[in-house]
């Protein structure tokens, strides 16, 4: 167990580091979340009618789109090992005497600290367009929490894709049909009660939308229902499911 | 292997020790993915600080072999003992004591050749401080200490294959499986690290190479096995397999293309075994030396072909190659083998 702990921080290590060699990555965790945030409350925002217990659109849509963002995060884990399995570095790993789930652990909590800063730029984005959070201390850092496990969760479905794609470009493409319908049909960006019937049944059963309600919950004082509990515990099944299945499929994993 | 078959003749248990003491022994392996039986039997046999060749043309499982020696790939069945350990009930142990290289430098672009070196050290349970140590005189014995600290991005092809055999040799592994490590390498680059390797076994490293050249197979390996279709189809030292293949081999170059088939059927009497073409090159085996190139001159000038040049050699490994798989040793990478 403690050489499971010592080798995932080994590859957590080196996971940070190399982001720190190739900043462009980092662009993408920075740069485009914020341009998202821009462009939903000055582009769409004024035709987006919202429920009335919000002070404005802005309110509603940031722990939305840091919610999707978050969730977004696990790309770099899609991304990084199926770069390795080509390297013939998960070969490499596979012949040593490390611990066996220690290279997903290891890029998952990686994952974590990448998944920090998009929410630190996109919170100060919002402050800056006007966000302010309705919530005490321990309901802020709650949120964050969350997020955290949430982006966390996502990691490890990235992973199990990242594991089974032919290419990174096969891992960009799937990820994104697989991830983005979901984060969009849900009460991230719009009241779900505007939507017809059917895709209205779907964003509410949506985890996404559990999740996203009970950020509204934490941070803005919105009514939450069960969902700050429902969130976590969806966090925790996505968890159970996905991380065995991509650490069965890492031992089996063959490069090249 | 006289001393071995002796042994086996008047003593059971002796042979017993023999086979504990070879750094790789692999009897009866198979493997099949699918329908598709990439090994189908396969026994090998590497004594202790000796280099094991493995050769074969592409897709006929020595990649699957190495894995499974590697622990990277389980058996259908069979036995494989590398170092002493069983590959498959005693690979977490077994991976402590072997090393591997392949034809794609594994290593990380975006670290620095130290920063590698450590990351594996590390994972091989050495503390920082020890891993650093190791990592420092790795790149100073493969002459990269002044890279040491630039992204392995920037290095060479040769520098990244330097340091991919640096981080296989981390935990000083008494059994290296080097999968066709020269592949793609300049030549000047190709004999530095054929010095390493022999530097390497000279210190007790056992090897097992797999390699496409038949050049670097018959200058680094002891013994060589030939795999086809998943199984063995010969092994020996270099020497025994070109013994195989018999007497000298005469090689005709034409000056037309178009001429070669006709030059083949023209010295078809004069050879052992059907003539070979490829491309404006024909080359046959024939008996003895003695008038062999008056007599192919002769034959040649009577079918009108036109020769560009005409030589008499003894055979290489490829003429082996050839004579067992029935193909040319296929140009690497012209197509990735099937790799599981």
């Amino acid at each position: 167990m403690s050489r499971l702990v010592t080798d995932t921080l080994v590859v957590a290590e080196r996971n940070l580091v190399r982001i720190t060699r190739a900043p462009d990555l980092l662009l993408a965790f920075t740069v485009q979340p914020v341009m998202f945030v821009l462009l939903f409350v000055y582009v769409f925002g004024g035709a987006i009618v919202i429920p009335p217990t919000y002070e404005g659109y802005t309110e509603f849509l940031l722990p939305g789109i840091i919610v999707q963002n978050i969730a977004f995060g696990g790309f770099v884990t899609a991304l990084g090992l199926n770069e390795d399995l080509h390297k013939g570095l998960i070969d490499r790993f596979r012949s040593l005497p490390m611990a066996r789930a220690a290279v997903l652990a290891g890029r998952t909590l990686a994952d974590i600290a990448t998944n920090t800063l998009s929410v630190v730029v996109l919170l100060l984005t919002g402050v800056i367009i006007g966000f302010s959070f309705d919530a005490s201390i321990v309901e802020v850092v709650g949120g964050l929490g969350l997020l955290l496990l949430f982006g966390y969760a996502f990691s490890w479905v990235f992973a199990l894709l990242g594991l089974m794609v032919s290419s990174p470009e096969a891992a960009n493409s799937l990820g994104f049909i697989a991830v983005f319908p979901l984060t969009f049909i849900s009460s991230a960006f719009v009241p779900v009660e505007s939507m017809p019937a059917a895709l209205q049944w779907f964003a509410e059963i949506n985890p996404f939308t559990i999740v996203v309600d009970a950020m509204r919950a934490l941070w803005v004082g919105q009514p939450a229902g069960n969902s700050v509990w429902g969130a976590v515990a969806w966090a925790l099944v996505i968890i159970a499911v996905f991380a065995p299945l991509a650490v069965s499929r890492y031992r089996r994993a063959a490069g090249h | 292997m006289a001393t071995r078959s002796e042994e086996l003749m008047t003593d059971a248990t002796t042979q017993g020790d023999v086979d504990r003491e070879l750094a790789i022994r692999v009897r009866g392996l198979r493997k099949s993915f699918g329908d598709v039986h990439a090994l189908d039997g396969v026994d090998l046999d590497a004594a202790p600080g000796t280099v094991l060749g493995l050769l074969g043309p592409n897709g006929a499982g020595k990649t699957t072999a190495v894995r499974v020696m590697a622990t990277l790939l389980k058996p259908d069945g069979g036995e494989v003992c590398v170092a002493g350990l069983d590959a498959v009930h005693e690979a977490t142990a077994l991976r402590e004591r072997i090393g591997l290289a392949g034809q794609y430098a594994a290593i990380d672009e975006n670290l620095t050749g130290l920063e590698n070196l450590v990351m594996v050290g590390r994972l091989y349970g050495m503390s920082r401080a020890r891993a650093t140590l190791r990592g420092r005189e790795l790149l100073e014995r493969f002459d990269l200490t002044e890279a040491a600290d630039r992204p392995a991005k920037t290095y060479s092809g040769g520098m990244r294959r330097r340091l991919d055999l640096g981080a296989a040799l981390v935990a000083k592994p008494p059994v290296l499986f080097l999968d066709e490590p020269t592949t793609g390498l300049d030549p000047r680059s190709r004999l530095d690290l054929w010095t390493t390797i022999e530097e390497l076994v000279a210190e007790g490293t056992t090897v097992l190479l797999t390699t496409q050249y038949l050049d670097e197979a018959d200058r680094l390996a002891d013994t060589i096995a030939v795999i086809d279709h998943g199984r063995v189809i010969a092994n020996g030292t270099p020497d025994e397999l070109k013994d195989r293949v018999g007497g000298e081999r005469l090689e005709v170059r034409v000056c037309a293309r178009e001429q070669a088939p006709v030059a083949a059927r023209a010295l078809a009497p004069t050879a052992d075994e059907q003539p070979l073409v490829d491309g404006d090159t024909v080359t046959v085996g024939v008996r003895g030396r003695n008038g062999v190139i008056v007599e192919a001159v002769r034959r040649l000038d009577e079918a009108g072909v036109e020769v560009d040049d005409i030589t008499l050699r003894r055979p290489t490994l490829d003429d082996v190659f050839l004579a067992l798989t029935g193909r040319v040793a296929e140009a690497p990478g012209d197509d990735d083998e099937v790799a599981a």
